[in-house]
């Protein structure tokens, strides 16, 4: 079975962002970026079917910046067999990406999509349902566990009150939740042997998808911030501020 | 303007985030149509008729929506969706799962997690793990949103006597089997709805440990929630996770116990209004958002407040 992973390129999630100062977006440049720990996870997951003997070939894409070739690197060095960029420098909301995927789906078949839940930039948690929709195709999101056999796949989802199983047809789309699995570290020799590893680079024009953006940022500002608190002697004075001063008991 | 919210519920009442994300619906406008997706949900459909400020409850009963699997849900609100300029749902899995599927349908843009609206079609969100907050503007012809329930709180004005009626149903995808759920279940008030939260970290040591908590949270009637790490280490199921990729919640109080406060867990509770934080460690970053913090173990300090309340 051939698996495609969608990962994308995002500010390293320990990294504290600034807004820029005219209030245009978030300050990008010479900051440390990194995969998305949920596309990591998604990478993760082909690998370990692979390593298995259910997958046979694990394809990455990416949508983006020429930086992103990093990204597909950093997938091939996890195992991943081969990478695709769709190269642009528009800021590519879910629904181009899942356009673009879908693109890249007719043309390789794969039985199997994983991408991450959601972006640690955005937050957005929505591209992996759209390229679902858009090829017709069942979706489990958040999921905790998949087990494809045959035709169909055996998933377990994180849901609000805890934990829902479902059967999937294939082909499918999942996305991938925190608890899938543990991503492995990236050896030296790993890294040098995905540098060999195909990488093809696109423009989403030769797949004939318009990635301009539906949604207009206006402005981002920094939330306000909470005042600073106090420290407090003991659990004495904690009761009597939470009684007499907060009053929330 | 015509405005449809999707309603969250287990076929006899609905869950709390629906009155909120009605809450916000009624920022739009006034014309409020409910659906009500279910199987022998009729109990449900007149609770969402009673919800103020609903002008309409849509019911849609089929057997194949007793659980509303994403294939189903995008299917039938996509059938009914031209009526609309605004659909809307919780920004909870519920609707985190078929919204995204419902917009690419329509060949539109999602708006995630609002937690702010400056007019039809301009909105406000937290991205960043709510680090900043963004504006953005739709153009598209309808507007699929996902509402953050702690944002907006449900009307109290008096109850509405909005009528119902039944729309068709889309017949089932059949891509789907639902297989079954392994809920948890507790006696304790549901994390998002709590007035009261007690939450445990990686300090708790073991799951054993967290009947401390659970002995506070009975004194308060209070909801049990959790850090990531407290739930990879297995001290308790996924469902407590409060954070960036778990619950939002903003509870009256907060009481962090043994979490140091990295970012992706403060973007699931920093908007809370009294955050009370206990940890040993005197530089915890959980301290910048606390309004009352005590530096020390847990376990001294824990069980002397359950004592003390
Ligand atoms: C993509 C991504 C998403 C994430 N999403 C979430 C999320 O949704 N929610 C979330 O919580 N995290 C999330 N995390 C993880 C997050 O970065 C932190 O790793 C996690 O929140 C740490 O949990 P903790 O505070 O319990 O553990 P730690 O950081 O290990 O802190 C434990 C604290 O307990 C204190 N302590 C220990 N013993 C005692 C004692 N006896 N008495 C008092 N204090 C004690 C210590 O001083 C320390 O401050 C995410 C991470 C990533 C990368
Ligand atoms: N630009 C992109 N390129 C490739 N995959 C992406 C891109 N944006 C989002 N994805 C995939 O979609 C998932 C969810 O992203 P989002 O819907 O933006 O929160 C990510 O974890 C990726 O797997």
């Amino acid at each position: 079975m051939k698996v495609l992973v969608g990962v994308k390129r995002v500010v390293d999630p320990n990294v504290k962002v600034r807004v820029k100062a005219d209030g245009s977006g978030v300050e990008t440049a010479n900051i440390k970026m990194a995969i998305n720990p949920f596309c990591e996870i998604a990478v993760e997951q082909a690998v370990r079917m692979k390593e298995a003997g259910i997958v046979t070939e694990i394809l990455v894409v990416t949508v983006g910046l020429p930086q992103c070739q990093e990204t597909l690197r950093t997938a091939m060095a996890m195992g991943a067999d081969r990478g695709i960029l769709v190269e642009t420098d528009v800021d590519v909301q879910p629904l181009a990406v899942a356009k673009v995927m879908k693109a890249i789906i007719a043309k390789e078949n794969p039985q199997l999509v994983i991408m991450g839940k959601q972006a640690v930039d955005n937050d957005c948690n929505q591209t992996g349902q759209m390229v679902a929709a858009l090829m017709g195709w069942p979706q489990a999101t958040h999921i905790s566990k998949v087990e494809p056999a045959g035709d169909h796949a055996e998933v377990t989802r994180e849901v609000d009150g805890g934990l829902e199983t479902l059967t999937i047809k294939l082909p499918a789309v999942v996305t991938a939740d925190l608890r899938l699995n543990e991503p492995r570290y990236v050896t030296l020799p790993n890294i040098m042997k995905a540098k060999k590893k195909p990488l093809e680079v696109i423009k989403p024009d030769a797949l004939g998808v318009d990635v301009t953006p539906r949604l207009t940022t206006l402005k981002v500002v920094e939330p306000a911030k909470r005042g600073s608190g106090v420290k407090l002697a003991d659990v004495a004075e904690l009761v009597n501020k939470l009684k007499n001063e907060a009053k929330v008991i | 303007m015509a405005i449809l919210v999707i309603a969250e519920h287990d076929n006899k009442q609905l869950k709390t985030g629906t009155t909120n994300t009605i809450a916000a619906a009624a920022k739009l406008g006034a014309d409020i149509s409910v659906l009500v997706a279910g199987h022998q949900c009729a109990e449900a459909a007149a609770a969402a008729g009673k919800v103020p400020g609903v002008t309409k409850v849509l019911v849609a009963d089929a057997a194949h929506y007793v659980v509303p699997l994403a294939e189903n849900m995008a299917a039938l609100v996509v059938s009914i969706a031209d009526k609309f300029t605004h659909i809307l749902a919780p920004a909870t899995g519920f609707g985190k799962n078929f919204m995204p599927r419902v917009a690419a349908l329509l060949d539109v843009a999602q708006i995630s997690d609002i937690s702010g609206i400056e007019s039809a079609d301009t909105f406000v969100r937290p991205i960043y793990a709510g680090n900043v907050l963004a504006t953005v503007q739709s153009k598209d012809k309808i507007k699929v949103i996902t509402v953050r329930i702690t944002a907006f709180d449900p009307s109290t004005a008096a109850a509405g006597t909005a009528g119902s009626e039944n729309v068709a149903v889309v017949a089932d995808s059949g891509l789907t089997q639902f297989k079954g759920h392994e809920l948890t279940k507790s006696a304790r008030p549901e994390l998002s709805a709590a007035r009261v939260i007690v939450s445990g970290g990686r300090g708790m040591g073991s799951g054993e440990n967290f009947k401390i908590l659970e002995a506070l949270a009975d004194k308060l009637g209070a909801a049990v929630g959790a850090s990531r790490a407290a739930v990879d280490s297995g001290f308790v199921t996924n469902d407590y996770q409060v954070g960036q990729t778990g619950k939002i919640v903003a509870p009256e109080l907060y009481i962090a116990v043994g979490i140091s406060g990295a970012i992706q867990h403060l973007a699931g509770m920093k908007d809370s209004k009294v955050i009370v934080a206990i940890n040993k460690d005197a530089e915890a970053p959980i301290f910048s958002v606390a309004n009352y913090w005590l530096v020390e173990d847990l376990f001294k300090a824990v069980p002397e407040l359950t004592a003390a309340l």
